[in-house]
């Protein structure tokens, strides 16, 4: 084995000093060699004869070189090196044909880097700057009988820390939108809530100053303490390295900066950069809702854990719900069917991982397709130059190179071609990292932040990528000299019909697949597009049109409940002077929003649950007139007036649903339903409508007037015929008129927060389209290549037929059949392939079959029309042959 | 590398030349071919030629060392000597060959 090593050492070493070693080889053989004609003048002979002999019993001075140069050095490096040199020459003489390749695989590859990046940005490693994220799991709240999550309260999270082993670290991080306040400019920013073991859980150290200190998270209000982002501290403070200790204002409450993050830190929330970070006892300046460290009911922080090395999530999981249990026992009040769950990162419930993990998903699958079609192209093209080859090939064989040396030749100028691509590829996904947050808008002014990672890992997945694209496009050319036979090799061969022939069939069978996998490409199209109406052409059951939407953040103002009752009234009836508003009122939450709506569990008389299950309730908080002014329309009773406040009686507005599941057909009007203890009475049914999701079934819901349920950030509701522009100057002028220190959110049309809600839909639609669009092109480019060959190898035959009468008709049409006999080939595989497949849309997929005729039928129609302006040229080409010309060659 | 034919005749090259340079001390190539073929009595016909790649390979393996030197007619050449690796090896390889024509012959004479 020591041999071995030292051996290879040796002949490594030696390819670097092979000049030297080379002269001293051949001084060595002269030597030899004159030391025997020598010898063999000693004996008498002529000195012509002493040379000769002295040769012979030598045997072979050159092939005795070359047999000690494969044991000096490391034949396969040299040959290999030899190859690539090879390699570059010919592309170099053949650039249209490289330019091409490298594009395809360019294309290919970047598509496939492009989405691994955002892949790993987005979902695998969300958090640049932030140690060892395969350690993490979000942590979230579950309540019996409900789907999906919940948020969890500050003493629950609290009891977890304290009564589990198997983590190193809980840490909580809630986002939230802000006020900022430098000098006299406010404006609204992110940022986020945290336990005071934030940075050090995550292991990012401040760049100045420090992180928060152990319990600097509890205490009313007591540890008005920020930590800002790199950003801020460049941007707003101009980056002034006395910075720590300085205070700024946020939600107009005095924070002193005690610590600066390092350069790319964002934060720990899938979709923004995070500006600043608070501890959780300065909570009550930026929740509303009040104090809740102390209120176990109140469920409002996102949470993570960094588990401890070896321990998995089963365990961990196991862990928690056995605390969730004692919990639940010791405290059934507020913890009677509630219980908690660990997500790995990129399934995180509570960020856009969520979001975008559908559509992220069907996109690796997507762009896989792409790189196949593009490999078959550049495959094809190889096709055709390996035919132009095949001389060269055959000179080469015939003095003598090995078949598996040719073959050798060949991956490495695959390897060339995928290297090109590979490189270039990197390169569209590094313009393409940020690209994500274009389709999506920027949300109350501030702009998402998706970016992708292009890292190791992302690295060797292209890496890997390129090495199958090589091992593709090697493949066929070298099965191609397979076939090559010496004796025939100098007989020209023009290549058989259009369509026929013996080797046409891989090129055939290349643009067979690209057809067929384009063709699954456009049914995912077809599909997604069709949900998207779907969605759209779905009506909210409330107005869209004529309705804007806006808000004053008020608690971030440092408002009191007082203090907002007061202003909220003040503006609504300033904006119902305004000329063109036909009505207007607040709710706190905006249909379809990001935030969530105030849930309870309710007792309604005469229903009876059934055990285990508490009926819990979704409900709003909105003004007098809310309904008239969203355009809910009631079936029954009234709406809210302004009459409905603190002094009257409780009153409720419950939805059908509602009506039909808990007073089962009786009129719910006049009836009474309990609400956190207190016992309301029901005065109005409302219709059915959307509340967080246009694809959400529909489910029970009330409303309850936001005079008896005051909550301070609430939305406001205007019904108009004005622009939102206009409006938003409108309205900024009479919320500066009563308060200069307050800022308007932006004023959008309800349509406009349809549309953000269905975001995750546009961008597949978005994605899928433009690769689609790609893969339909390249498929052309393949099509039309194997068309135009054919006709330009077949000119003899073309001419034949011409002389024998056939008019350009005939011709015409039989290249187009020939081209439509390929695309029928690709598209019954990809149909076949695409019953199988587009299931796997799934969630994307809004009220439209997997299997939709419609989607299936416009692809083909697509398909067809894309095949047939392919085959055009080349068959237009082959009605233009000249008979006499044709067969004289 | 090569056929299996071939590999035998290398594995016998290289006992040869180990054995000669012990024999003879440092000796140059041409020395070396005349020597083996005077010793095998020219029944062991090769091309002088062959003798080089063997003797790289066995420098290679560290088992011979080789320096420039000048011949008794004043020529420069190329020295080998065998090293102490080398004399180590030509001992082991000594006596496997000679177990294994031992066995041979036994293997012939009873069959």
């Amino acid at each position: 084995m020591r041999e071995f090593f030292r051996t290879l050492m040796q002949r490594a070493a030696a390819l670097f000093r092979r000049r030297r070693l080379e002269d001293d080889l051949d001084e060595e053989l002269r030597s030899h060699l004159e030391m025997a004609v020598e010898l063999n003048l000693g004996r008498g002979i002529s000195a012509e004869d002493a040379r000769r002999e002295a040769l012979r019993s030598f045997g072979g001075v050159e092939q005795t070189k070359e047999k000690y140069r494969d044991q000096r050095g490391l034949p396969i490096i040299e040959t290999t090196l030899q190859d690539l040199r090879f390699g570059l020459r010919m592309l170099r003489r053949s650039p249209g044909f490289s330019v091409l390749a490298i594009l395809c695989l360019t294309l290919g590859i970047g598509a496939n880097a492009a989405v691994f990046s955002w892949v790993e940005g987005i979902l695998f490693r969300p958090y640049p700057a932030v140690t060892h994220q395969e350690q993490l799991l979000a942590l979230g709240g579950t309540a019996r009988g409900e789907s999906g999550h919940t948020a969890i309260s500050w003493p629950d999270f609290a009891d977890l820390q304290r009564n589990c082993t198997l983590f190193n670290a809980f840490f909580v991080s809630k986002i939230m939108g802000t006020t900022l306040s430098v000098g006299d400019r406010a404006e609204v920013t992110t940022g986020s809530i945290v336990s005071a073991n934030y940075f050090d859980a995550i292991g990012v150290h401040p760049l100045l100053g420090r992180g928060f200190e152990p319990g600097e998270d509890s205490g009313r209000n007591a540890h008005p303490v920020t930590v800002i982002s790199y950003q801020l501290w460049r941007g707003r403070f101009k980056g002034d390295p006395q910075i720590i200790g300085k205070t700024q204002r946020l939600n107009n409450v005095v924070h002193t900066i005690v610590g600066v993050a390092p350069e790319g830190f964002y934060g720990t929330f899938v979709g923004w950069a995070m500006q600043f970070w608070v501890p959780a006892s300065m909570e009550e300046t930026f929740e509303a809702g009040g104090y809740k460290l102390e209120d176990r009911g109140a469920r409002w922080i996102e949470s993570y854990v960094r588990l401890k090395a070896g321990v998995t999530r089963q365990q961990a999981q196991q862990e928690i719900s056995a605390v969730a249990k004692r919990l639940e026992s010791d405290y059934p009040e507020t913890n009677r069917g509630r219980g908690f769950q660990l997500w790995p990162l990129w399934q995180t419930p509570f960020n856009n991982a969520r979001t975008l993990l559908p559509t992220l998903e069907i996109m690796v699958a997507v762009v896989v397709f792409v790189l196949l079609i593009a490999c078959a192209n550049v495959g094809n093209l190889l096709l055709v130059r390996s035919f132009a080859r095949r001389h060269e090939m055959t000179v080469r064989l015939a003095i003598g190179a090995g078949r598996g040396r040719l073959v050798k030749q060949l991956f490495t100028e695959g390897l060339i071609l995928a290297a090109f691509g590979a490189a270039g590829g990197l390169l569209v996904a590094h313009w393409c990292r940020h690209a994500l947050v274009l389709l999506f808008p920027a949300r109350g002014g501030v702009a998402m932040h998706l970016p992708g990672e292009i890292d190791w890992r992302v690295l060797a997945v292209s890496g890997g990528v390129c090495v199958i694209a090589t091992l593709l496009l090697g493949l066929v050319p070298a099965m191609q000299t397979g076939k090559i036979d010496l004796a025939g090799a100098l007989k020209s061969d023009s290549a058989g019909v259009v369509g026929g022939g013996g080797r046409a069939w891989v090129r055939s069978g290349l643009v067979v697949l690209q057809v067929s996998l384009s063709f699954v490409l456009l049914v995912g199209v077809g599909l997604l597009l069709q949900s998207l109406q779907k969605i759209r052409n779905t009506s909210p059951g409330f107005s869209t049109r004529d309705v804007l939407d806006t808000a004053v953040n008020l608690v971030a103002a440092g408002y009191d409940a007082q203090r907002a009752q007061t202003f909220q009234d003040e503006l609504l009836e300033r904006v119902k002077a305004l000329p063109g508003v036909e009505s207007a009122a607040f709710a706190r939450m905006t249909p379809l929003s990001y935030g969530s709506y105030s849930s309870t569990v309710i007792a309604v008389d005469g229903y009876q649950p059934p055990p285990e299950e508490q009926p819990t309730v979704e409900y709003n908080e909105v003004g007098p007139g809310y309904f008239a002014t969203i355009g809910i329309p009631l079936v029954s009773g009234r709406e809210f007036a302004r009459a409905d406040d603190e002094k009257a009686a409780l009153v409720a507005v419950v939805n059908e649903a509602m009506a039909a599941r808990y007073w089962r057909g009786r009129n719910p009007i006049g009836e009474r339903v309990q609400v956190k203890g207190r016992w309301m009475q029901v005065v109005g049914v409302a219709k059915d409508s959307k509340y967080e999701s246009v694809r959400e079934a529909t489910k029970p819901f009330f409303y309850v007037p936001l005079r008896q349920n005051f909550a301070r950030g609430a939305g406001l509701h205007i019904r108009t015929r004005l622009s939102a522009e206009t409006m938003a100057t409108a309205l900024g002028h009479e919320v500066h008129a009563l308060d200069p220190d307050l800022a308007l959110f932006e004023v959008i049309t309800l349509q406009e927060q349809v549309d953000r809600s269905t975001s995750p839909q546009q961008v597949a639609v978005t994605l899928v389209g433009v690769l689609g669009g790609l893969a339909l092109l390249l498929a052309a480019i393949g099509l039309y290549g194997v068309m135009s060959y054919a006709v330009s190898q077949s000119t003899r035959e073309l001419g034949l037929r011409m002389a024998l009468g056939a008019g350009a008709s005939n011709l015409l049409k039989l290249v187009l059949s020939r081209g439509l006999a390929l695309t029928a080939g690709g598209v019954a595989l990809g149909g076949a392939v695409a019953l199988g497949l587009t299931r796997l849309l799934g969630s994307l997929l809004y009220k439209v079959s997997p299997r939709d005729p419609l989607a299936f039928g416009s692809a083909f129609v697509v398909m067809t029309i894309t095949a047939l302006a392919a085959s055009f040229l080349p068959a237009w080409r082959a009605t233009r042959t000249d008979p006499v010309r044709a067969l004289r060659d | 590398m090569g056929n299996s034919k071939s590999e035998v005749l290398q594995g016998t090259l290289d006992l040869l030349v180990l054995k000669t340079l012990d024999a003879m001390g440092p000796m140059h190539g041409f020395g070396m071919a005349l020597r083996i073929q005077q010793v095998s009595e020219d029944l062991l016909q090769l091309n002088q030629g062959t003798l080089y790649p063997a003797l790289l390979r066995l420098q290679q393996r560290g088992w011979i060392a080789s320096k420039w030197g000048v011949s008794e007619n004043n020529r420069r050449a190329k020295y080998y000597s065998l090293t102490r690796a080398g004399r180590k090896q030509l001992e082991e390889e000594a006596e496997s060959w000679g177990r294994m024509s031992a066995m041979i012959n036994r293997v012939l004479r009873t069959s």
